[in-house]
Parts: C-alpha cells; structure tokens; sequence
C-alpha cells in the first residue's frame, strides 16, 4: 500500500505526516507526478489561501494530475475546497472535481475565522463508518462549501454547511482531520482502509 | 455548535516541564510531551508551550521538542516564548507546530505581524498580551514577562494586532494571574465583544466556576490555564462535565 501526499505551497503538511504516523502508515510526501498517479491513496491537504495554492499548483502541472486521479482521493481544508469548482477566496478558479462553489462565511455575530472544535452530522459513506453522530471536529476556515447533493457530514456555522463531502474517488474534508483527536484518526484510518 | 475550548499552558525550560506537577500516573512529569498528551486524552482541546529557555542552544533544544509534539499529539499546539522573526516561526511550522504565539517581538516590531500571516496565514498568528490595570482603571500592555510597563492601552494594541493580520488574542490579567480568585471579565469581555478572531482568556481561574462565568459574562472563545491542571486542583474531564451542565457548549 503506497499513500502519498502532495506536496505543495500550501503549509502544515507535516502534521498530516505525523498524523498518519501514528495510525501506523508511512506517506510519501512528493510532487512526483509518477508518485502521485501510482500511489494508492492520495491526500491532498492544504492550509493557507486558495489562490496561491491553485498557482502553486499549477505551476508543477499538479492541477491537472489531481484531477485525472483514479484511486480514493482526501482533500483536506483548502484541499477540500480546491477540489471544488471556484472560491469566492481572490476569486480563484479551482479544480472542479466538484460542481460547487466555495463561498465566505458572511455573519456580524459570529467570529470569522471558525476556530476550534464543532460537531458533524447526518454522516454518510464508508469515510465516516464507525464516527457517531455529533462528533467534534477541528476546524480554522473562513470560507466553505454549502450544503450539496455530495455533502457527507454537516457542520452549523453561521449556516448549516458541508463539512465533508464525497463523490467518486475524491473525498474532502473541511476540519483538520490530522488534528481532531481520535475521531481525525479514526476518519483518516478509514480512508486509508477504502478500497 | 462551535464549543469554548479548554487550554493548558505548559511552561517549558531547557526541554522539560518547570514548576513540578504531582501527576502520580506519568513516568515522567517533566516531560512535556508525556503531560502534553496526557491532557490530550483528558479532553484538552488545545495545549500551549511556553519556553522560557534563555540560551543559545535554545531554537535546537525547541524545533527537536516541537517535533517530538507534533508526533505525538493529536489536538492543535502553539508553540510560544522568543519567536521574533519569521525564521524562528518557519523553524517551528516545519517541525509541526499548529501555531506560533509572539508577545514582545510584536510589539517592539508590529510588522512581524503582517509578515507571519501573510507568510504562514492568520491563523498561526497567536498574540499574547500580558495586561495590568491601573489605579485610572485602563488596562495597560506589558512586556518581557510582565516587567516592562508601557503607555500602551491593552484594548488599542490588540485591536492594532488584528487589524495587521494576527488571527488570535491570548490576554492574561496579570491582576489576576496566580490568584485562582478568577478570570479578568470586563477586558476579556471588552475585547471578545469588539474584535473579529477569538480571545483566549489567561490569569486567575481556580474554580470550575471561574471558567463558568469567563464564558458567560467575559464572552471568551477559550480559557487557558496552567497550575491548576498541573497541580490536579482541577481535573479537564471533570471541569467539562461541569461547563456543559451549565449549558456552555464544550466537547465531552
């Protein structure tokens, strides 16, 4: 089994390494397109601004090798949100996996950046198997991906929104998985054990 | 329903734990990972490294720490004490580091603050304020550990320090630091209530129902404590159940 994550300039991949350290896995953190298109599972993380991410991205031709990608697939935060179509973040034209839209959480009574510990539910697919309902995840984002028919797990901040989503191969996180105790854990070993 | 988080602050000197702890249950108290964890799987949502470390073998001696965190622990850590510049931040966001808290450097050089979010994003940016209230009843900004008084007002600077991009306010009351007779309410309240990022409020809990009312009246997002859970005066599980029985949303 060869997992990889995807190296770019988009911050705190070594908590994603160490993360799966202690769930017994050994990642490859690489911008090796071969790497990449021959591992098994793919994370794709992501901390920071979506449009220096994208260009980043798109510099090294990562764009289009993410999105051609056949194994399971896990964005994480501004990973989650590249996958999607455009964010409202310097008005970024983002990969497109999904059809949707990333948009700034707009609100005059709640602080913005989210940060800290809130719950999902209504959990779906094989990524949250074992999550109870109404877990805690961490979060730090100001944008996010509305409610949708791929929505996996529902967060309420501001507005109910898709916490996590799912669709084919590609799967995205918006809390840090890497850093939500043993439900992160348990959601990172699940994607490791997909098929 | 985002939750109030719970912080333990561990004061850490030539890479291990200061002040002793009575935790009987550790191998080894002095070592901050080994109590960073512990808090970890007692429900702390977060954990706070000080260093207090004066020497020049400091930023070797921390960056190998930080690492040995970061593997270890399963929840978000600052990492605070000297980071003055942005390599001293990049060295402790390599080694794993969630976030960087920075007090006196900022203050001196207000840019640093720009320069670390536009670098690594507002939300590695921590900003300590240490804070005393004067006989006029203005709540002034101190520096170097609290033994350098300046003329700047606390709720000016922390405003100042948000809008240069820093995307956290830990404030500690050095009235009430030490005193376990209970957070700083109005300041906490004043900033919470006026600032867009969260604040973390620091000095003078000892009681779960210190917690209770810094929540509740002082309208904190966290509250960040030291010596109680150290000395186990007050046990995280315990001081949880506690809050969410008196309906603050916090994660059991």
């Amino acid at each position: 089994m060869k997992t990889v994550i995807i190296k770019y300039n988009a911050g705190n991949i070594q908590s994603v390494l160490y993360a799966l350290e202690r769930i017994g896995v050994n990642a490859l953190v690489t911008a090796d397109h071969e790497e990449i298109i021959t591992a098994d599972k793919v994370i794709f993380p992501g901390v920071g601004e979506a449009n220096s991410a994208m260009s980043s991205l798109k510099e090294n031709n990562l764009d289009q090798i993410i999105k051609s990608l056949k194994q399971p697939v896990l964005g994480i935060c501004v990973g989650m949100q590249l996958l999607c179509k455009y964010s409202e973040e310097n008005d970024t034209e983002c990969l497109g996996v999904f059809d949707e839209p990333v948009k700034k959480f707009v609100s005059d009574s709640f602080k913005i950046p989210q940060i800290g510990w809130n719950t999902l539910y209504d959990l779906k697919s094989p990524l949250m198997k074992g999550v109870a309902e109404n877990s805690y995840c961490y979060f730090v984002h100001s944008y996010y991906v509305p409610m949708n028919e791929h929505a996996i797990a529902t967060t309420d901040y501001v507005q109910p929104y898709a916490s996590a989503i799912h669709k084919n191969n590609f799967y995205g996180v918006q809390f840090h998985a890497e850093k939500s105790a043993q439900v992160g854990e348990k959601i990172l070993k699940n994607f490791i054990e997909l098929i | 329903m985002l939750t109030k988080r719970i912080i333990p602050c561990l004061d850490i000197k030539d890479g291990r734990t200061v002040k002793g702890t009575n935790f009987v249950d550790l191998r080894d108290a002095g070592d901050p990972v080994e109590l960073g964890a512990f808090y970890a799987q007692q429900g702390a949502d977060e954990l706070v490294f000080l260093d207090i470390t004066a020497t020049v073998e400091k930023r070797k001696t921390l960056s190998e720490l930080v690492k040995r965190i970061a593997r270890q622990i399963n929840i978000p850590f600052t990492v605070g004490g000297g980071v003055s510049s942005i390599d001293d931040a990049s060295v402790l966001l390599k080694n794993g580091a969630d976030k960087v808290s920075i007090n006196t450097a900022a203050y001196k050089n207000p840019q640093l603050i720009k320069e670390l979010a536009n670098e690594f994003g507002s939300q590695f940016v921590v900003l300590a304020i240490d804070t005393k209230q004067e006989a006029d009843g203005e709540c002034y900004v101190y520096l170097n550990g609290g033994r350098t008084k300046t003329e700047t007002k606390c709720f000016d600077w922390a405003k100042k320090a948000v809008d240069l991009g820093a995307g956290e306010i830990l404030l500690t009351s050095m009235n009430h630091d030490g005193t376990k007779q209970g957070f700083a309410i109005d300041i906490t309240k004043r900033l919470s209530e006026s600032l867009a990022v969260p604040v973390i409020a620091s000095g003078g809990g000892g009681t779960m129902e210190h917690f209770a009312t810094i929540f509740k009246q002082g309208k904190a997002d966290a509250a960040l404590a030291a010596s109680i859970f150290h000395f186990k005066e007050l046990a995280i599980p315990d001081l949880k159940r506690y809050l969410h029985d008196q309906q603050i949303e916090v994660r059991i």
